[in-house]
């Protein structure tokens, strides 16, 4: 037995002890038993990864089944990220081995493998860093086979047969067709590489053609490696988009508009931009949609520089490409004249010129064309019978004291064939257009008096050419005196489509489809139907009604017959040289629209058979010049594609607007 | 409190037993000579670790860790057996030695000879897989060599003079020192506790350990202010306030102990069916993290059986030394005391989140040959000492047969 000394010291060190211990199964209590269950979800989330299985997109078909876009499966190369960075040198010799065996650059290769964020430029991977990161695209089958036998020298390295985007028309409908990005993250839903549609009809149609992607949930261990899987659920596949495209005429219709564009520039127009439409006229339908310049959509499935990205032409002038419509704007300003009274068939003067308020307006060239009817003045394109009307109307409305309501029928009747707003069809992107009138003129006058008002003050120093400083400078002194008024001059050129009227090539179409199918105004459409997988028609999509032209089909059936005679003798007649009018009876418009500081936009907007027309044709050419000499036989060569007729043996295009 | 009561018999002292005679009993004093109250438990901890260890290492393509194990805790328990045997004054005649080979074991591991492991310089290389900490034998020779100092009492005195003590801090200060360069801090606190604990079971003067404790505090003080502290070390620290601050690199191991463990709950997953044992999640699981293996696999019941076999080896052992004959046989049980005690607290708190993370392995159950066969010799040493104490069992003459 010890003594007290001992005793009283071993009894301190009892209670150290103890208490020590007691500390122990106290604080294990707490890991274990109070907060236990979430440890269990931690370790859950520790060992399991859930995987997406990106589901295979669904095809996007023309009118005919033909695939635009469609899938295939081609060999490429992933490499697993967790197995990487827990290499001894985090990968880097792995990935030097298999940018050796693909014949790439390590660079490259290394890049890729990167996953992307804050500092990280293209390319790197935007996914989760569990999916197998995709570093090299379309390897030929002999180099993948090669790499997945060796799996010892490529650990973590894995070859998969992968669907990727493939566009059989080559470069045709690039901008129809839109493409795909991977989601970013900010977007949420799973992000990761799952690719979505970011314009065109990918975008518009992302839900219907993206699929459902599986999940497929794996355990894994400390060093990321895969031990198991432990559940799995198949992707579902997207649906196919039918469209109304046909591929055919999509092609020809692209070939024409780079053809006419080319030949332009070989005349020495600048011919900067271009779009052409094809309208089904009875039912709103979109049958081919062109945009120059294009590009080749085949660079989405090559690795694209963010540099090469932003270089891309990606807007299509069709639906974003807004121009003076010219006097293709003139079955606006007849429809609108005689809905006012005026009788089509009652004869009218078309001087060379026009005085409107104090100013002369001229006619194209200056010619005086003498008496005709509103027939004639179409197929001539007379600019001064439609001043005329301008003024009158504009004067009955007030002039520059207008009354309470003005009547504006030109405006009136342009927003009836759809200008100035949306044609709401079915692609992301769209410009409204431009329908100018009093309140536009007063809002825009008043955003931009102030600059306005000290430029008449500064006048322009910095530009070089002092005439054209000084007729700038009086500008912006007129402007910042009475530039909010809506002059009689603004209604002369709005009555020929010049001035401040902006049109899309896709508005002008349906305003001509409404115009050659009776007043009714069409939401177009590219889609059709959507399809499942098995074939099944899940949905069909109509283009809807969006408006009526509140016209007599009198006064269109007139209109149109004066269209009629466009090509055979008037504005288009040199373009339509030779045109077998009896096998097909096109009707059509051109428009010359100036643009200050520009070259003429040159359009052509048609139809055909003009007596029951089926198709609406829509040519522009920004920087062109006339209608006559560059739309005209872009749109002639797309009829006599249409319609397989002969090409024309002489290829001149005439000189009128 | 639920120390086992000795039993009703209280037997005369054996002093002086002669060689021979223990020769001639010397099958029975295989039993009479260990401690079943510490060996027991002791080797139901040792089993349990070698269950851990193999479900820690079930997946590994070195399958021979496990037989290892097995082989070390053989080794200790015969390591044990022998040291039981012994009188304590055979064995303090063996001090000088044992603690001049330790110190000579510490130099050795400075020199080519040593071998680093985990970052600590602490292991002498023997060729073909055989390996050993020195450090782990030279707790046991520093706590021999401190029962020698502290409870060998001049006639009439009852706690230990000046020149005690100061010799003990001396003895102590060596080892201490050559493992400063290893570097292994764990050990090193193991140390400064063992011999804390020692010169506080000793009896020596109270403002002596107030001392103590003030120059112990003054040289954590220095430590810090000196800069001494690695970055690391800090951080560790900085883990434990805030484990979630950086859970895939500091904070890593702390993390993923604490999932092990959390996720166990009450009854564990099942021996081998943990799926973050599985997965090596916790580094070092084998070794130092051995516990989170029995916090997912056992469960609380688990790691409480765990906690609770060892409080009562060591309740055991503090009886032990409170019945022992003589003050050098009180020292020496407390010394054993405080070390296990020590080294399970600090090893067992880091992996449930209480003390920053240190590589500290728990005794008898961790893998590792060194630690189990010197933890197992301690055993051995309160079986020593309990033979010269009057509880029930001990060796006499008049033991049965």
């Amino acid at each position: 037995m010890r003594d007290r000394v001992h005793r009283g010291r071993l009894a301190v060190l009892f209670a150290i002890v103890t208490s020590l211990m007691l500390t122990l199964l106290g604080r294990m209590w707490y890991l274990q038993i109070t907060t236990g269950p979430e440890y269990a979800r931690a370790a859950t989330e520790n060992r399991v990864r859930t995987v997406s299985l990106p589901p295979v997109r669904g095809r996007i078909l023309d009118v005919h089944g033909r695939p635009l876009v469609t899938n295939r499966t081609r060999p490429q190369v992933s490499v697993d990220y967790m197995t990487l960075i827990h290499q001894p040198d985090r990968g880097r010799a792995v990935l030097a081995r298999l940018a050796e065996a693909l014949d790439r650059p390590y660079e490259e290769i290394a890049n890729r493998a990167r996953l992307c964020g804050q500092g990280v430029s293209r390319p790197c991977w935007p996914g989760s860093p569990y999916e197998p990161i995709i570093v090299a695209d379309d390897v030929d089958a002999r180099t993948a086979l090669s790499i997945a036998e060796r799996q010892d020298e490529f650990p973590g390295v894995g070859t998969a047969l992968r669907p990727v985007r493939v566009y059989p028309l080559g470069t045709a409908a690039a901008h129809l067709l839109g493409y795909l990005q991977p989601a970013s993250a900010a977007a949420g839903s799973g992000g990761g590489a799952r690719l979505v549609g970011r314009d065109g009809l990918e975008a518009q149609y992302d839900e219907v053609l993206a699929g459902r992607p599986g999940v497929r949930e794996i355990a894994v261990n400390s060093a990321g490696k895969v031990t198991g899987v432990l559940g799995e659920q198949d992707p579902e596949p997207g649906d196919d988009l039918v469209t109304s495209i046909d591929s055919r005429i999509q092609k020809i219709t692209e070939r024409a508009l780079a053809t006419t564009i080319a030949k332009a520039r070989k005349r020495g127009e600048p011919a900067d931009a271009g779009a052409a439409v094809v309208l089904e006229a009875r039912t709103g339908r979109v049958t081919a949609l062109a945009s120059h310049p294009s590009y080749d959509p085949a660079v989405w499935g090559r690795d694209l520089s963010q540099q090469d990205f932003e270089s891309l032409p990606l807007a299509s002038n069709a639906v974003l490409g807004q121009w003076a419509p010219g006097s293709t704007w003139k079955i606006v300003s007849t429809a609108a004249a005689v809905r006012a009274g005026r009788k089509p068939g009652a004869s009218y003067d078309c001087p060379g010129s026009y005085q409107v308020g104090g100013r002369s307006f001229r006619n194209f060239e200056g010619a005086a064309l003498g008496r005709m009817n509103l027939h004639r003045a179409l197929v001539v394109s007379c600019d001064t019978i439609f001043y005329r009307f301008a003024d009158q109307m504009w004067r009955r409305d007030g002039g520059l004291d207008p009354v309470r309501r003005p009547k504006d029928p030109m405006q009136a009747m342009a927003r009836e064939f759809g200008f100035g707003d949306r044609t709401g069809v079915d692609l992301p992107n769209e410009a409204a257009g431009r329908v100018p009138d009093r309140d536009w003129k007063k809002a825009t006058w008043e955003r931009t008096k102030e600059a306005t008002c000290r430029r008449a003050k500064t006048g322009y120093p910095e530009e070089s050419d002092r005439k054209r400083a000084a007729y700038l400078k009086a500008l912006a002194a007129e402007n910042c005196r009475s530039g909010g008024v809506w002059w009689a001059g603004d209604a002369a050129n709005f009555s020929i489509g010049q001035g401040d009227v902006l049109v899309t090539p896709l508005q002008l179409a349906r305003g001509y489809a409404a115009l050659a199918n009776g007043g009714k105004l069409f939401s177009p459409r590219i889609a059709k139907a959507v399809v499942g997988p098995d074939g099944t028609v899940l949905r069909k999509i109509k283009p809807p009604v969006v408006g009526k032209v509140a016209v007599s089909r009198k006064t269109l059936s007139y209109i149109r017959d004066a269209l009629a005679d466009v090509p055979r003798e008037g504005t288009a007649a040199g373009a339509f040289a030779g045109f077998p009018f009896d096998r097909l009876a096109v009707a059509g418009k051109t428009g010359t629209a100036e643009a200050y500081g520009r070259q003429d936009t040159s359009w052509f907007a048609s139809f055909a058979p003009a007596e029951r027309p089926k198709y609406v044709v829509v040519v522009v050419v920004s920087q062109g010049g006339t209608g006559g000499s560059t739309a005209a036989p872009a749109a002639r060569e797309i009829w006599e594609g249409i319609y397989r007729l002969p090409a024309r043996s002489s290829a001149r295009g005439g000189g009128g607007r | 409190m639920t120390i086992p009561r000795p039993f009703g018999i209280r037997p005369a002292l054996a002093r002086g037993r002669s060689r021979l005679a223990r020769a001639r009993t010397a099958r029975r004093s295989v039993s009479a000579s260990l401690d079943w109250w510490v060996t027991v438990p002791a080797a139901v901890l040792c089993g349990i670790g070698l269950l851990l260890v193999w479900s820690a290492t079930r997946n590994e393509p070195d399958v021979s860790l496990l037989s290892r194990q097995v082989l070390s805790v053989f080794l200790g328990f015969v390591l044990m057996w022998l040291v039981s045997r012994r009188d304590p004054r055979v064995l303090r005649a063996y001090v000088p030695v044992l603690y001049l080979l330790t110190l000579a074991g510490l130099v050795a591991v400075l020199t080519p000879l040593g071998r680093t492991v985990n970052g600590s310089h602490a292991w002498i290389f023997l060729g073909s897989g055989l390996q050993f900490q020195p450090s782990e034998f030279a707790k046991v020779a520093l706590i021999l060599a401190l029962a020698a100092v502290l409870g060998e009492l001049r006639e009439g005195e009852r706690r230990p003079g000046r020149g005690a003590v100061l010799l003990a801090l001396a003895l102590a200060a060596a080892p201490i020192g050559l493992i400063m360069f290893q570097p292994d801090y764990g050990t090193i606190l193991v140390f400064a506790v063992i011999t804390g604990g020692m010169i506080l079971v000793s009896g020596a003067p109270k403002r002596w350990l107030a001392g103590l404790a003030a120059a112990g505090a003054l040289a954590v003080l220095l430590v810090w202010l000196l800069g001494l502290v690695q970055p690391y070390q800090i951080q560790r620290l900085m883990v434990l306030t805030d484990p979630d601050a950086d859970p895939m690199g500091l904070g890593y191991n702390a993390t993923q102990a604490r999932i092990a463990i959390g996720s166990g709950g009450l009854l564990g997953k099942g021996l081998f069916r943990g799926d973050q044992t599985a997965g090596h999640f916790v580094p070092e699981q084998h070794t130092d993290f051995i516990f989170t293996v029995a916090g997912e696999e056992l469960g609380f019941l688990g790691c409480a059986f765990i906690v609770l076999l060892m409080l009562f080896v060591l309740w055991r052992g503090l009886l032990i030394a409170a019945r022992s004959a003589t003050p050098y046989g009180t020292v020496l049980a407390g010394g054993v005391v405080c070390w296990l005690a020590f080294q399970t607290f600090v090893n067992v708190g880091m992996t449930i989140g209480l003390l920053p993370i240190t590589g500290l392995p728990l005794p008898f159950v961790s893998y590792g040959g060194s630690a189990t066969i010197s933890t197992l010799t301690a055993i051995g040493l309160l079986g020593t000492v309990r033979r010269r104490t009057d509880l029930p069992g001990r060796p006499t003459g008049q033991s049965q047969p």
